[in-house]
């Protein structure tokens, strides 16, 4: 990851993204500004659980709002499709209280 | 600081004086190894002071703890304005617990949700953060 602290060096990466309320989204990062608001495209979201494995929800095309998000981290895809998630289990990430 | 004024020392002809850097550090004291990059001995302060910590911190490794109680290891690869943080070789404290980010190795983390930045024992110069904070106290 170069650059400085934005997100340049992510745009056309797939990323996964952790919200304010604990969700966990992946998607390609297509944009960015000031405030970390994002666009990401072929998204979808990750939903952990206790009683069953990773499900995926399929999202689309979406921009979140920058107050929103937690973080922002670059999907390493080898390391990633090497992991079986339809066979983890956790409990949902707790939300941000300010 | 050191008195670098050379006197004249007729017995010694080779004494090598000490040269003073032109631009003499803010706060003399601060020693802080740079691991990558060049020591940096200025620090502009009044800009803003923790982003100014943070930046002599870059290439150390910290953990970063978030309001929703996850907590990250990894390098400090640069932090901005707003303190967001950017590490690198990133690891989930508790991954048993969180493997949310399991195949995230660097990561950017939001000013806003961080709770807590640990930081290296050999990185904090207590004196000067007091020195410093207390300088920012009367305005400068």
């Amino acid at each position: 990851m170069s650059g400085g602290p934005g997100l340049e060096s992510l745009v056309d990466h797939t990323i996964s993204v952790i919200t304010n309320d604990g969700r966990n989204i992946v998607g390609i990062l297509k944009g960015f500004d000031q405030a970390t608001n994002i666009i990401l495209d072929e998204s979808h979201e990750r939903v952990f659980s206790t009683k069953e494995g990773v499900q995926q929800l399929v999202l689309g095309l979406y921009i979140i709002r920058g107050d929103n998000i937690s973080i922002v981290g670059e999907l390493d895809e080898d390391l990633d499709s090497s992991l079986d998630w339809s066979k983890m289990r956790a409990h949902p990430l707790k939300p941000v209280i300010h | 600081m050191e008195k670098t004024q050379a006197k004249p020392d007729s017995a010694a002809g080779n004494v090598d004086y000490k040269v003073t850097p032109s631009k003499e550090p803010l706060l003399p004291h601060l020693r802080l190894p740079a691991p990558t990059s060049a020591t940096i001995t200025h620090i502009n302060w009044s800009s803003s002071l923790f982003f100014s910590y943070f930046k002599e911190l870059v290439g150390r490794e910290v953990t970063v703890e978030l309001k929703n109680d996850l907590a990250i290891r990894g390098t400090l690869h640069s932090v901005d304005q707003y303190l967001n943080i950017k590490l690198e070789n990133t690891r989930v404290v508790d991954q048993d617990k969180y493997p949310h980010m399991l195949s995230v190795r660097n990561c950017f983390i939001r000013g806003s949700v961080v709770r807590y930045v640990q930081l290296p024992p050999e990185g904090v110069d207590v004196e000067l953060l007091h020195d410093a904070t207390r300088r920012e106290a009367r305005g400068g």
